[in-house]
């Protein structure tokens, strides 16, 4: 549209629902050191009212639909669903709540306490709650990925002012750093009207220029020991992986799946079933826009030593880097992403929220090329990629003991 | 320029027509229906057979579970790992819970992988042989589990709150325990097994885009033999046994800077006539975003990040049951909150305009619910599995639509007294 906003339709006639997607460009990288959290604060602002409808929700459930949002590092993705008939519902409150909030001290205050909450319930009053927090800040110098979404610490958001909050919704929250995403049974006419109805009027705003530092390549490897009452010792590690757009990224997400993707991945059959080191043990990657981390987390038995526990992943790791793996066991893996894939795309909403997702990343095209990419990797990518990534050097431990 | 503060015209969702899409009914040659619900749309299917195999039917704590658990960790043929292997191979899901009624086996796969998978989920289904050494890291993996849930305060308050609903000894108020993970015998597993996974204790459930040889597939694997023999279950009626006191503070963490606030009471099943008409009266206080719970305590006070009340569904009894986590120091306020919320309601006529966005909400939630045809067969199953059709599913669309703000007080006035609720919290 001429005010920057980027619109994009998928019509499905076989569903009478709608979902409406928004996703900003902003996640909790663009925030200060200094206040951080504010993304994710926003996202509940944002259910606040806004400039013309005082009420977000009650006109909503009024059309017989239901709304959420996110916020990630990278992005804050707000999502509508509601029965087709009643699409415009949607148009008119999401383009009034871009237009402007509603900003009040009241409604700031109650938030506030609610974020608050949420940062307690998730990560303050629960075994190991911390070990995210502190794996970041080990993990990153730099980069703003150091803190989580929610935040560096509570004070942040109990001190955010509301010229701040609304200096960075200004900053944010404008047509030009949007992506609208309308799916299911919608004609692409209906949406082209609807949007420069609600959404023609509402002033551009500057784009943003994101010019984050660039975390230098990690020469060292870092270790930090916690001591907690928790009943078990716990062991996490994690690597430093490639922004999402690189070919290298496909490669760390097959490794992550060789190492623990379902009952017959290495790492539950080495260290669970057969030297019983863990009780549970797990390996994912952060998925982020820049580069990331692949992690691998565990919960050692019961009198094993940490030391022991480190080393059967390290074995692990070194067969990777020592061995080609055998061509069935990476196809099992592709296997497993196209059907993961398959069953993402029966969502509506989830079909949604992915068009807009790979429009930020420059293309909503790519969402169908996207196991193109991991058909492409081969068992010498793998034994390549995990040669770099479990380099010793680019290695972040917590040793997370059960203390009294 | 346009009105902003004029909202656009809406069809009312009550006016939308909610249909549920019929099922087509298949029997394998041994007897077990097949209900099918298709959708060509994707190349994705879903499998699930279920079993009354539930925590109801077993006679020792948590061996309805376990054995539930691990008819996947090995057959005669086979061990856990090739089972695993072989349906991760071709990218596929195979899942097993076990519940108060009934255990379930699901397969997700790719429509084109259903004929390579279907040897394998006869395996599990008709060939477990629970090793000793499987169940050996099960017991001690999931009693290290229990260990780190126990530190969390929701998880504390769920196991308390049931066992004052139901009593301890019946299997919706009993609670795990390392003990009884010590007492599992393999043994036991394998007569649990043999009694319940039986043929004529079947039903399959199936959605989505199927090979045009399914029947006869289903038929090869399942249909062909009487596999475990004949089952006569009875249904033994378990007394429950509610906790005589009603107000409990327990201490599970002294530095902990929340509490879970538990509030609940007991209530009839889903065969009584209240029933569907609590649902929508739960709605409003405590189901949904815009819950008179939400606005209050939530986005008015601040205490928590979320609330809700809820409906427990089970067979032979349900409950009503609030729950929530907020800060350490607001727990009483909050609990004083909910019981102001619960007699303004006795007080109180709901207006027009509230009941009438409750009633949307909930018809578009519907609506949104039977989306696609897993959707549809997940609806479908839980009618059958209560001996209940589609009158059930229709005649709580209709109370939906026309329960009145009179009737709604009448049940407040009913059931929301607070000397019937149960009062928890845990620090």
């Amino acid at each position: 549209m001429a005010n920057g906003l980027r619109v994009i339709v998928h019509e499905d006639n076989t569903t009478p629902m709608a979902v409406v997607n928004v996703l900003y460009d902003v996640g909790a990288r663009d925030e200060d050191p200094a206040q951080t959290g504010f993304a994710h604060l926003f996202e509940h602002l944002m259910f606040g009212g806004s400039v013309n409808i005082p009420e977000y929700d009650e006109p909503l459930q009024m059309a017989g639909g239901e709304n959420n949002a996110y916020t990630t590092n990278d992005l804050t993705n707000y999502y509508v669903e509601l029965p087709a008939e009643n699409l415009e519902t949607a148009f008119w409150l999401e383009s009034d709540r871009m237009l402007s909030l509603a900003f009040s001290e009241k409604s700031l205050d109650v938030q506030r306490k609610v974020v608050c909450e949420e940062f307690k319930e998730h990560y303050i009053n629960k075994p190991y709650g911390d070990v995210w927090h502190k794996m970041r800040e080990l993990a990153y110098s730099r980069h703003p990925y150091r803190w989580m979404t929610i935040g560096k610490e509570l004070s942040h958001i109990e001190d955010a002012k509301l010229d701040d909050v609304k200096a960075f919704f200004f900053r944010h929250y404008r047509p030009v750093n949007a992506i609208l995403s309308v799916a299911g049974k919608v004609t692409t006419a209906q949406v082209k009207a609807l949007a420069e109805k609600w959404f023609g009027d509402i002033p551009s705003g500057e784009k943003y220029v994101r010019n984050l530092p660039v975390e230098p390549a990690q020469t060292a490897p870092h270790l930090l020991e916690i001591s907690n009452k928790v009943p078990l010792d716990a062991l996490y590690k994690t690597y430093h992986i490639y922004p999402r757009k690189d070919q290298r990224y496909y490669t760390a997400d097959l490794i992550s799946d060789i190492l623990s993707g379902g009952g017959s991945s290495r790492l539950h059959q080495a260290l669970v079933k057969e030297k019983k080191l863990f009780s549970y043990i797990d390996c994912a990657h952060f998925g982020s826009l820049d580069a990331g981390l692949l992690s691998i987390e565990g919960k050692l038995v019961k009198g094993v030593k940490m030391k022991d526990a480190e080393k059967g992943i390290q074995e692990e790791l070194e067969k990777l880097q020592q061995q080609i793996i055998p061509e069935r066991e990476l196809q099992k893996v592709k296997n497993r992403v196209e059907s993961m894939l398959a069953f993402e795309d029966m969502g509506l909403l989830s079909r949604a929220n992915n068009l807009a997702y790979y429009e930020l990343m420059g293309d909503a095209g790519f969402m169908n090329k996207e196991f193109e990419h991991y058909e492409r990797v081969t068992t010498a990518d793998i034994h390549q990629e995990a040669q770099t990534i479990f380099s010793e050097k680019n290695s972040n431990t917590i040793h997370y003991y059960a203390g009294n | 320029m346009i009105d902003r503060s004029q909202a656009p015209a809406i069809k009312d969702a009550v006016e939308f027509e909610v249909l549920l899409k019929p099922y087509e009914l298949f029997r394998l040659d041994n007897g077990i229906p097949v209900y099918v619900i298709r959708s060509e749309e994707q190349e994705t299917l879903q499998l699930e057979l279920v079993f009354p195999a539930g925590s109801w039917f077993e006679t020792g704590s948590l061996v309805a579970a376990s054995t539930n658990f691990l008819m996947k960790n090995g057959s005669s043929k086979h061990s856990a790992l090739e089972i695993n292997e072989m349906a991760e191979y071709y990218g596929a899901y195979l899942n097993r819970n076990c519940f108060h009624e009934n255990a379930t086996f699901t397969l997700h796969c790719l429509t084109k992988h259903t004929a390579d998978l279907l040897p394998i989920l006869q395996e599990v289904i008709q060939d477990p042989v629970f090793p000793e050494e499987e169940l050996a890291i099960y017991t001690q993996n999931m009693k290290q589990k229990l260990a780190v849930n126990l530190q969390k305060c929701e998880f504390v308050a769920n196991r308390h709150i049931d066992k004052y609903l139901f009593g301890e000894f019946h299997p919706y108020g009993r609670v795990s325990s390392m003990e009884a993970f010590d007492a599992l015998q393999a043994e036991s597993l394998r007569a649990f097994y043999k009694k319940h996974y039986t043929y004529n204790n079947c039903k399959i459930f199936l959605a989505g885009n199927l090979p045009a040889d399914m029947i006869p597939l289903l038929n090869r694997y399942f249909g062909s033999t009487n596999w475990n023999g004949e089952n006569h279950m009875l249904r033994p009626e378990l007394p429950i046994l509610p906790a005589e006191e009603r107000k409990f503070r327990i201490f599970n963490d002294e530095n902990g800077v929340q509490g879970a606030v538990r509030i609940a009471r007991p209530f009839p099943n889903r065969y009584h006539p209240d029933f569907p008409k609590m649902l929508v009266l739960n709605t409003i206080f405590g189901g949904y975003f815009g819950s008179r719970l939400m606005s209050n305590i939530r986005e008015e006070k601040g205490y928590t990040y979320g609330i809700h009340s809820q409906m427990y569904n089970f067979r032979q009894a349900s409950a009503i049951n609030i729950q929530t986590e907020a800060g350490r120091d607001v727990c009483e306020a909050t609990v004083a909150e909910i019981y102001k919320e619960l007699e303004l309601l006795q007080k109180e006529i709901i207006s027009e305009e509230e009941l009438s966005l409750v009633r949307n909400f909930m018809i578009g939630s519907i609506l949104g619910d039977l989306d696609g045809a897993f959707q549809v067969i997940q609806r479908w199953k839980n009618l059958i599995l209560n001996d209940l059709d589609e009158h059930y599913f229709y005649n709580n669309i209709r109370t939906i639509k026309t329960i009145t703000a009179e009737e709604l007080q009448q049940l407040a006035k009913q059931y929301y007294n607070r000397e019937d609720f149960y009062e928890l919290i845990v620090i």
